[in-house]
């Protein structure tokens, strides 16, 4: 749980990288399959998602920054991406691929909103920080 | 070669919404301070629109851009329900929006945004419109939550539920991701096809079940059904209070008619593996719901934790499943919209800028100053408790008697406890205006013509669809039965007949009184 | 069995003026939410009543039409289908079968006798739109209890009386104690309602188990064999909604809200709750008497608890001091005997007091609020007496009530009482002679009652006395119809009620030998000796109620030796026992349990309400255990 939250905070940042980087292995690796029978069991790019989406949970149950907390999210959403592509090379057809696009452009729009909402209670409370926004309860 | 198959009519009262919605956003810029209430009234006339578009659509059972959309009668009643919803929300917000300085343009482009959302959600057919329905309108509605920006705990309210949201919908694509990932497609008519085909025993695999439960988790959100519901109270406390309507009866409904879309189209088959677990759902949604809201001093936040219950008792419904089952969830939406909304509107007449009066207490002695509201008001809440003969009783009566027919008698009858219980918090309000003396003299804002309009329209329709209910019903029926006969899906069709009607009377009685 | 089926078979006459006896009431109600305001109080006072008095008239109609046909016949007004769910059709329908005509033209003519008598009563008050809406509006939902043809009109009626007892009740809302009356009656029939609830849906679940779905009196009835070989739901269906009926008609153990119901106006009492709402727990039982007849079990803890209440709530009336306590208890017991009738099968026994209770009680209740009204809002009865001259008319009609409810022969409660206990020593010794020594001290409290407040000479102070004075004629005039009526209301040759409920019920009359027949009158007289004796005859009769142990022993010596005989024998352990009953099962426990079970439920919401810290965080946790709980449930469902 420690490491989880530590790697957290760069792991965010470069999920992107990261998520290109896998995708770029599994066409590899599927290419590949198509002549030697070499490739990726498609066990393996679920069980990477299952983990990042993990990391991506634990992070939002554990960081205190809501700006962390959202770029875990944002790690969530990636991880269920990569399990797209996957599946979409599994099954041979474009709809996980599409799929990603919208998933993407949506992350971007919940960026978009997401940013402004914490900007604007960072200048009512100058806090952003979840546990210190608890007006509302019981 | 292959063209994509393009029905607008599908999608014509969203494009009425959204065209209404990008107008009021543009004409705000050039038009006058004192102008703004025209904007209202367009938006009105946009809802109005978009209604009576989904009412001449009436009896077309067709799907739309390629089976990602259907037109049929049961997106159909849900678009008037959204209507409904909306069109109260600016009735509502006419004045609200005036008296508390929000960004009228915004406002209400945002508002027609999310019912726009909210129609792709009823009558998306493919797990990705629906996600997209979802967002959609989520994001409309995070917006909305905290456009009170000076004020802390629209503020907060906002950022909860954009964090739980968003977390939400991760749970909720990633159980997309699975089930495409065990049937190779996100269309609902295609994922049935390929669990009654491959999984005929009904059992399915261990990924599918995963994918379904991260599904029940991320409607179960949406819906605000325990145990995930705790944004909802922050939320509905927090957000303006015509929103907190708004969410209430449209989020809820929309989130709806997807969940029961999805499990009752394309996992069907599985009946007998998700009903256990909406079975608890329901349980606990009705008990956290109903306990929670005895012991709350905000009229707000008691609403709030009485739309829990509510979410609970439309679980109930779900659970019953069949036709009965089906067309009660959808009648129950109507009557919970009603009493809903008009009980909103009176805490929007209630209160006012920098005084929210959302107390228990700002409510006393309203019964004697203003007898006509506090009867309005009344009736809203033994509406809510279940009394008859009004809109709630009739409601509560359909959901029950579906459960019941579908041998789910202990859910009847802690459905029916909860509800004896729940007269207690919804009474409370009825006592503190008319058994105590206000310290306070509130002055409603209730003469607004347009707030006045909503509120006895709610009025008028709890009680007349609570005493004539009949035609509603039929409707809902009707609505229900299109959705069991996809058009696209027809080879489907018997198969899930028998899963969504034989199953519960035969396996769920002897399954479920034993946990 | 044969009688019951000879009620579903027999002929039913379609008509179309039924509704009009819901309809007028509601009319009314409209009138006094809408137009009052500019009409002011002259067209309340016309139509309030007025409306009622239609649909006294238009039930009388449906009476004499129903007498016209063959016994056993019934006439149905469908007005509207309303609930469809399935196989399932709930009509908006009304009948009006021997029972039921019973029913409403009790409730027609002795609210409007009571609407009349408002008028007077309510003269003074500012709200009097409100009163005679919720008033106008109890009787519209009275009159659908008691002619829905369903259960669930039934319960549509059950909640609409319910309401408007509680708006009633709590009308006055300025006294907190008044406000919290009305939330105790509102809670105790909560609990009731939920027996109730449970007990229709156990109802239609099991039908429906057998293929017929359906909450119709009539289909029930003729499908009541299907029922008959589960003897144990049966029994189960028959106690959940007694439940109710302990709810509504305030028998033991949830009886406590009536005497708090007293708050009300005296007229609201007069009509809720003596005459009309709470014997919709008997009615509802006697609706549904097929049913109960086929649960011997559940009969006999029906007559154990009628019989019960009956006594236990005998022996609270005489430790009361307050004019309408006192009758409210009396209420209670009186109820007891109805639902000990009912739970010795003689439903139409029970039916036959309903209606001679409604006729003494109201005129009871109403001479209570008439010397209230003299006396202005004075009800202790130590601070009355002597008003047998002051107010003439409604001392005598109220000596006239006491003697019906004592059980002198010729007036009405003789006569049905007397019908219940004989019913009840057919069933076993033992109800007869709690119900009989019942009767006994009810004869005794009530003329205590009336010794202490009409006899003699007024102990109110000087100033009071001057201004001591009888009631208007829209008062009184009310007084002289019900006395009249409480009178001749058992006679055999004026209404045999008994006779006219025999098509439905059934008849069967034990053979008692003659010493039982007269024992409660005997009991009855007895009764009302010891009263004059104890306080008729003394100059003051109200000496010593102050503190009534130690008065008692006083006095002692120089009484005659039956005097100490019932001081140590009756009136020491009566009072003390009344007392001790009084403080410790109806404050301590029964108080105590209803509160305890707000507050329990209220602790469970409280420690939900935990659940909600407010941070965002411990939601995502929650949500995420929620999820994995799922996953559990999964695993082991799986």
């Amino acid at each position: 749980m420690a490491d989880g939250k530590g790697r957290m905070a760069y792991g965010s940042d470069d999920t992107p990288e990261s998520e290109r980087s896998e995708r770029a292995i599994s066409h590899q690796a599927n290419d590949e399959s198509l002549g030697n029978g070499i490739m990726v069991p498609i066990h393996y790019h679920l069980m990477l998602s299952a983990v990042l989406f993990t990391i991506g949970a634990l992070g939002v149950l554990l960081r205190r920054n809501t700006i962390v907390i959202f770029m875990s999210v944002e790690l969530m959403l990636n991880a269920v991406n990569l399990s797209f592509v996957a599946l979409a090379r599994q099954w041979g057809s474009m709809d996980g691929q599409l799929i990603v696009f919208f998933v993407m452009a949506v992350a971007a729009a919940e960026a978009a909103v997401g940013l402004a909402i914490i900007l604007m209670v960072f200048r009512n409370r100058e806090t952003v920080n979840a546990d210190e926004l608890n007006l509302m309860r019981w | 070669m292959i063209l994509p198959e393009v029905n607008w009519a599908a999608v014509m009262p969203s494009v009425i919404l959204t065209v209404v919605g990008i107008t009021v956003l543009c004409w705000e810029l050039w038009m006058k301070e004192q102008d703004r209430k025209y904007l209202a009234w367009l938006s009105l006339a946009g809802v109005a629109g978009a209604a009576l578009f989904s009412y001449t659509l009436w009896g077309r059972n067709e799907s739309a851009f390629n089976g990602m959309l259907a037109l049929d009668a049961y997106a159909l009643f849900f678009n008037l329900i959204i209507c409904l919803a909306t069109g109260m929300t600016v009735l509502m917000s006419r004045h609200y929006v005036e008296n508390n300085e929000l960004p009228a343009g915004e406002y209400y482009a945002l508002l027609l945004f999310a019912a726009v959302g909210m129609m792709l959600m009823a009558a998306a057919t493919d797990l990705i419109v629906i996600f997209l329905g979802l967002e959609t309108m989520s994001m409309a509605v995070y917006v909305l939550t905290g456009i009170r920006r000076q004020n802390v705990k629209a503020n907060e309210a906002a950022l909860k539920y954009f964090l739980l949201g968003a977390f939400a919908s991760g749970f909720f694509l990633y159980g997309v991701a699975l089930v495409y990932g065990v049937t190779g497609s996100v269309k609902l008519g295609e994922v049935a096809t390929y669990i009654s085909t491959h999984f005929s025993d009904g059992a399915g695999s261990p990924m599918l079940l995963a994918g379904m439960v991260l599904l029940i988790v991320g409607f179960g959100f949406k819906v605000a059904a325990a145990p995930f519901h705790a944004w909802a109270p922050d939320v509905y406390e927090g957000a303006p209070t015509t929103i907190t309507a708004f969410m209430a009866v449209g989020v809820k409904a929309a989130a709806f008619a997807s969940f029961v879309r999805v499990f009752l189209l394309s996992f069907g088959a599985l009946h007998g593996q998700w009903e256990a677990i909406l079975w608890a759902l329901a349980v606990l949604t009705m008990i956290v719901g109903n306990l929670t809201a005895l012991v709350q001093d905000n009229i707000k936040r008691m609403l709030a934790y009485s739309s829990i219950a509510h979410a609970g008792y439309l679980l109930v419904a779900m659970v019953a499943g069949g036709e009965l089952g089906g067309a009660a969830l959808m009648y129950y939406l109507v009557a919970y919209g009603l009493m809903n909304l008009g009980a909103f509107a009176i805490v929007v007449a209630v209160g006012k800028k920098g005084e929210p009066n959302e107390e228990f207490n700002d409510y006393a002695g309203l019964g004697f100053r203003y007898p006509g509201l506090a009867m309005m008001m009344t009736i809203f809440m033994l509406s809510l408790t279940g009394i008859p003969p009004l809109v709630g009783f009739t409601g509560k009566f359909y959901v029950f008697s579906a459960a019941v027919k579908a041998g789910y008698i202990w859910l009847a009858v802690i459905g029916v406890l909860n509800s004896v219980v729940s007269a207690y918090y919804y009474i409370r309000v009825v006592v503190t205006m008319y058994m105590q003396e206000g310290e306070k003299q509130v002055e409603p804002l209730s003469t607004r013509p347009a707030l006045a309009t909503a509120i006895v329209a709610a009025t008028v329709g709890t009680i007349m669809v609570g005493v004539l209910p009949a035609k509603p019903m039929a409707l809902a029926r009707h609505s229900f039965a299109s959705l069991q006969k996809p058009a696209q899906t027809a080879s489907s069709t018997p198969k899930k007949d028998q899963a969504a009607t034989s199953t519960p009377t035969a396996t769920a009685p002897s399954k479920t009184p034993h946990h | 069995m044969e009688h019951a089926h000879a009620a579903a078979t027999a002929a039913v006459h379609t008509v179309t003026y039924l509704r009009w006896i819901v309809f007028l009431p509601l009319i009314g109600v409209l009138f006094n939410l809408f137009v009052a305001p500019r009409t002011g109080r002259r067209g309340v006072n016309l139509v309030a009543p007025g409306v009622i008095l239609g649909a006294f008239l238009v039930a009388l109609t449906a009476f004499f039409d129903l007498k016209e046909l063959a016994p056993g016949s019934a006439l149905v007004d469908s007005v509207y289908p309303w609930i469809t769910a399935g196989e399932l059709h709930i009509d908006f329908a009304l009948r009006v079968d021997a029972l039921s005509a019973v029913m409403i033209l009790i409730v027609t003519g002795v609210g409007f006798l009571i609407h009349v008598y408002s008028t007077g009563y309510m003269a003074h008050d500012e709200d009097f739109a409100r009163f005679f809406t919720y008033l106008n509006l109890f009787t519209a939902s009275m009159l659908l209890l008691v002619l829905g043809e369903n259960l669930a009109l039934l319960f549509v009626g059950w909640e609409g009386v319910g309401l408007c007892s509680y708006l009633l009740i709590g009308f006055w809302y300025t006294d907190p104690e008044k406000a919290k009356a009305g939330n105790k009656a509102f809670i105790v029939n909560r609990i009731g309602d939920a027996g109730f609830l449970l007990g229709m849906f156990l109802l239609f679940w099991t039908l429906g188990e057998q293929g017929i779905w359906t909450l119709s009196f009539s289909e029930i009835q003729t499908n009541i064999d299907k029922l008959a070989v589960m003897p144990s739901v049966i029994t189960a269906i028959c106690l959940l909604l007694f439940v109710g009926a302990t709810g509504k008609s305030a028998q033991i153990p949830l009886f406590v809200w009536l005497p708090d119901a007293m708050a009300g106006p005296t007229p609201v009492s007069a009509l809720i709750h003596a005459a009309t709402m709470v014997t919709a727990g008997i009615y509802m039982m006697a609706r549904l008497h097929f049913l109960y007849t086929l649960s011997p079990d559940a009969l006999s803890i029906i007559a154990w608890v009628g019989a019960a209440t009956a006594f236990f709530a005998a022996t609270i009336g005489f430790a009361q001091t307050d004019i309408k306590k006192v009758l409210a208890y009396s209420t209670v017991s009186q109820l007891g005997y109805m639902v000990l009738g009912v739970g010795v099968g003689a439903y139409g026994a029970g039916v036959f007091h309903l209606m001679t209770h409604a006729f003494f009680k109201a005129l009871l209740f109403l001479g209570a609020g008439s010397v209230i009204h003299g006396m202005h809002e004075e009800q202790d009865i130590r601070k009355m007496g002597g008003l047998l001259k002051r107010m003439p008319i409604t001392g005598w009609t109220f000596l006239i009530g006491c003697v019906a409810i004592a059980g002198v022969p010729g007036l009405s409660g003789h006569y049905s009482k007397d019908l219940i206990l004989e019913e009840a020593y057919g069933k076993s010794i033992l109800l007869y002679v709690v119900g009989t020594v019942g009767a006994g001290m009810t004869a005794f409290y009530m003329f205590r009652l009336f010794f202490v407040t009409f006899w003699k000479e007024t102990r109110a102070s000087h100033e009071m006395t001057h201004h001591i004075h009888e009631s208007p004629w829209t008062m009184t005039l009310p007084l002289v119809i019900l006395a009249g009526l409480s009178i001749i209301g058992g006679w055999h040759f004026v209404f045999p009620v008994s006779q006219w409920l025999e098509p439905i019920f059934g008849g069967h009359h034990p053979h008692v030998p003659a010493i039982i027949q007269f024992m409660p009158t005997v009991m009855g007289f007895l009764g009302i000796a010891l009263a004059y004796m104890m306080y008729g005859r003394k100059a003051n009769p109200a000496e010593g109620m102050e503190e009534p142990l130690d008065a008692w022993h006083k006095g002692a010596l120089h009484k005659w030796y039956i005097d100490e005989m019932y001081d140590a024998v009756i009136v020491r352990p009566m009072t003390a026992l009344a007392d001790g009953l009084w403080k410790v099962i109806d404050v301590k426990v029964i108080d105590a349990t209803v509160n305890d079970t707000a507050q329990v439920t209220g602790i469970f919401g409280g420690a939900l309400r935990l659940w909600q810290t407010g941070n965002v965080q411990n939601y995502a946790m929650s949500f995420l255990i929620g999820a994995m709980a799922i996953f559990g449930l999964g695993y082991y469902l799986w």
